[in-house]
């Protein structure tokens, strides 16, 4: 045999590139540093009209108010659109063959849809709902109106033939919470915005010299995979 | 057309912490050795540098390290009734992908099972008689004892560079330590980390209640430290981006940081990656394993004859091979007979989140294995009479860093969104501090593993399909730990508590641990275990099954020491037992 040899792994960067495309800003199984998200970024994913719907339903659940920006001001669509357009929004990592079937709550995902493609549906139905109803679409709904209709997509009160709008509820939710709380690298939690609500530090690697500083806030400001304004460029 | 390379001595299927230990000490005993790994190349430079490495969405939510659902994933259900479906994302556990496997995104919780623990079976059955083991606990002693063991723990121990406190050494209880551990010859490596806030008072609040705090054993270093195979490790900076994530500061021990450095330098040993073995191949008589046929990257099949075939997979892996390549008697759960697949178990967990109005508990300051723990109620370290169950596990503050996607505690009545949600995480984030539970699962006659009937991976081989459902007895013992932890939580002088109970069946979605065990267990009888206390197969003799494949039941603490102290012994046992008289059983049946 021969001396200490490591075989195989081919560099993956051309065809990885294509994977990831312009949905993530890294390059699946390629060590590399992220690209930060353009900040000047339009929709790349969404129509005009899921565009409105998915502005509309993010500002319910993370709201701007006097404690600071909510999941609008942080970017949290674009994140999404992002997200959608990628690896993720084609479920590239998910075991997607059939049969299909229900399952049991216990079971976990068992949708045929892809993330893309059940926001894709969900939102179809949930504007068409809100049309036969009310005449209108989702987005041009009174804030409490929005919060009544998301609440029983929430419980699953609200029913779809071509969508379990629980599940999307579900995705939909997480996903907020990631463009909410994610590095900004990705395009959400713009500003720090959701980091700096909580206290979060961020992408600090060094906290040694506060573990032991019982019960005193944390004095240094978050920071960014990218850094934070101010820093040298 | 398959290529037919030049024999092995020893061949290695997967390489990560039990492959990388075999590999180490066959090639110290002079044999050449190949490993195949199916996944890629993974370094800490190259592939969780301190520059990228705290992304918590890119390693955690999309799942950069672990392995993919749509290369390979298994079927689930929780009763034989039901018809099981492929899990088609990762939730309940998260097993690594290449090199270093889950090595690299474990937490480094480093833990010896109880010397009951590895005769659970005989203990219980003479504390508590018959009555208290019932007729589907499928619970047996793991033929190897703790004595037996304990050179083979201190070895990890000092291989890894754990920082802790020892409790028990040669029989004398030491202070500040576990009272309850089996006694050690010597204490371990490195001090204790640091202690947060969140911790401490969880272990002042214990220790008022009179129970017994100590600094969990953690592979996180205290300080700079030099392992005996002279692999340098550096002072952990408690980051918080350590379980789920690849440590890029060489804090945390893993094949990489431990092993490999030396490893990789020996002329005797070859590393393949990019090859996956689709089986184990056995010669004409059924007895013995000639090797292995693997496919790699580009596609093409290969077969690599060994005279030593070693398979150091994930457990899951592990048993589907041995399923695969007709090794072995599968598991009956209608019968009771035959042993591949038989006996899968995991763990069960639950929570109390403490909140409190105004102490800053800081808890994005965090590693792997940083807390405290109390064991008065893991095991048999209590008294289980007429409390409906056996075995027990671990309670305590473990503060890993608050990563904000999947840590933003709020209290009972919280709305999940909205302008209430927004507020009470505001205000709470920082004052939180959360106690786990971590318990023990017996096996059962009906949890276990075997091939599904529907759906294939990508080669077109059969899933694996696992059938699990947490018992009365987990239900029960989870219930009491719970218990005990809202008992310290509601005296840690919080503003309230929230009790997260595990409550339902088994669910695929929520992470729970990547602490599957079982499914081709050790044991003293081929007729109810598929290895021996050496872990070679009893149906094939040049065959060794590593991992946790091998535990009958699960404990209450967190596998990977033992995982290791098991594969050392079975190391030391082929050099210097099998080597003189190769191809033969190391135990008679």
């Amino acid at each position: 045999m021969t001396a200490g040899a490591v075989l195989g792994s081919a560099p993956l960067g051309a065809a990885a590139a294509v994977i990831g495309g312009a949905g993530v800003p890294w390059t699946p199984d390629e060590a590399a540093y992220p690209l930060t998200a353009d900040p000047a970024r339009k929709y790349g994913f969404f129509s005009q009209a899921e565009a409105a719907f998915v502005e509309a339903a993010v500002a319910r659940i993370v709201p701007a108010d006097a404690l600071g920006p909510g999941a609008v001001e942080a970017g949290v669509p674009i994140f999404i659109d992002r997200q959608l357009a990628g690896e993720f929004g084609q479920a590239t990592r998910w075991y997607m063959k059939g049969p299909w079937a229900k399952g049991e709550k216990t079971q976990g995902y068992q949708s045929r849809y892809t993330p893309a493609q059940m926001y894709r549906t969900a939102i179809k139905v949930i504007d068409e709902a809100v049309g036969r109803a009310a005449n209108t679409s989702f987005a041009k709904l009174k804030g409490e109106d929005q919060d009544a209709f998301l609440g029983r997509l929430e419980t699953g009160d609200a029913q779809f033939a071509d969508v379990d709008a629980k599940a999307f509820f579900t995705l939909f939710l997480q996903n907020v919470m990631e463009g909410f709380f994610c590095d900004p690298i990705h395009g959400g939690n713009r500003g720090m915005v959701g980091w700096k609500l909580i206290g979060f530090p961020g992408a600090r690697y060094d906290h040694r010299d506060y573990v032991l500083q019982y019960g005193k806030p944390y004095p240094l400001p978050p920071v960014s995979i990218a850094g934070r304004p101010g820093w040298s460029a | 057309m398959t290529q037919v390379l030049p024999k092995v001595d020893v061949l290695l299927i997967g390489f990560g912490w039990t492959g990388a230990i075999l590999a180490q000490e066959l090639t110290d005993a002079g044999l050449g050795v190949l490993a195949l790994e199916r996944g890629q190349w993974r370094d800490t430079p190259i592939d969780f540098a301190t520059t990228f490495a705290q992304d918590e969405l890119r390693y955690y939510w999309r799942k950069e390290l672990f392995e993919r659902p749509a290369h390979d994933t298994l079927t689930i259900r929780n009763t034989l009734a039901e018809t099981a479906l492929p899990m088609r994302d990762l939730g309940s556990f998260l097993p690594g992908s290449g090199v270093g496997g889950a090595g690299i995104h474990w937490n480094g919780q480093v833990w010896r099972y109880l010397p009951s623990d590895l005769v659970a079976k005989s203990h219980n059955l003479a504390r508590y008689g018959k009555a208290a083991i019932p007729p589907d606990m499928t619970i047996q002693d793991y033929g190897v004892t703790y004595d037996e063991l304990e050179p083979y723990y201190d070895k990890f121990e000092y291989l890894c560079g754990v920082s802790g406190k020892a409790g028990n050494i040669n029989g004398a209880i030491q202070p500040g330590g576990d009272p309850f551990e089996g006694p050690r010859t010597r204490d371990y490596p490195n001090p204790p980390l640091d202690m947060p806030y969140g911790p401490t008072l969880y272990g002042q609040a214990a220790a008022a209640l009179g129970l017994h705090p100590f600094p969990h054993p953690a592979a996180n270093m205290s300080r700079p430290y030099t392992n005996p195979l002279g692999a340098q490790l550096g002072p952990c900076t408690y980051c918080g981006f350590c379980e789920k994530f690849g440590c890029g500061n060489y804090s945390k021990a893993s094949p990489q940081t431990t092993i490999l450095p030396v490893l990789l330098r020996k002329p005797n040993f070859v590393l393949k990656t990019d090859s996956e073995v689709l089986k184990i191949n056995l010669a004409a008589d059924g007895k013995t394993a000639t090797g292995v046929t693997y496919i790699d990257a580009a596609g093409r099949e290969f077969e690599q004859p060994a005279d030593l075939v070693i398979l150091s997979a994930y457990i899951l892996h592990n048993v589907r091979l041995l399923l695969l390549s007709g090794i072995g008697k599968p598991y009956d759960p209608v019968s009771g007979t035959g042993v591949i697949g038989k006996n899968y178990a995991y763990q069960i967990t639950s929570s109390v989140n403490v909140f409190y109005q105004d102490k800053i508990l800081n808890p994005f300051i965090g590693a792997g294995a940083l807390g405290v723990i109390t064991n008065d109620y893991n095991g048999d370290n209590f008294d289980h009479s007429g409390l409906g169950f056996i075995g027990g596990g671990y309670i305590g503050v473990l503060q890993t860093g608050a990563r904000p996607i999947e840590t933003h505690p709020t209290p009972d009545g919280t709305p999940k969104w909205g302008a209430a949600w927004k507020k009470a995480v505001a205000a709470n984030y920082l004052r939180t501090s959360t106690i786990a539970t971590h318990g023990a699962v017996m096996s059962h006659r009906g949890n276990y593993l075997d091939l599904d009937p529907t759906y294939r991976d990508v080669y077109g081989r059969p899933l694996l399909r696992m059938t699990f459902d947490y018992t009365d007895n987990e239900h029960r013992m989870s219930g009491y730990l719970t218990e005990q932890a809202a008992r310290v939580g509601r005296a840690m002088g919080a503003r309230e508590i929230k009790v997260n109970k595990r409550v339902g069946s088994w669910d695929v979605v929520p992470y729970q641990t990547t602490h599957n065990t079982g499914g081709a267990i050790m044991g003293t009888d081929p007729k109810s275990s598929a290895l021996n206390k050496y872990l070679q197969s009893w149906d094939v003799a040049n065959l060794f099954v590593m991992g946790a494949t091998a535990f009958p039941q699960q404990a209450g603490y967190n596998p990977t020491g033992t995982v290791a102290a098991l594969a050392f012994h079975a190391a030391e046992a082929i050099k210097t037992q099998y080597l003189k008289d190769p191809g033969k059983p190391l135990v008679q049946a």
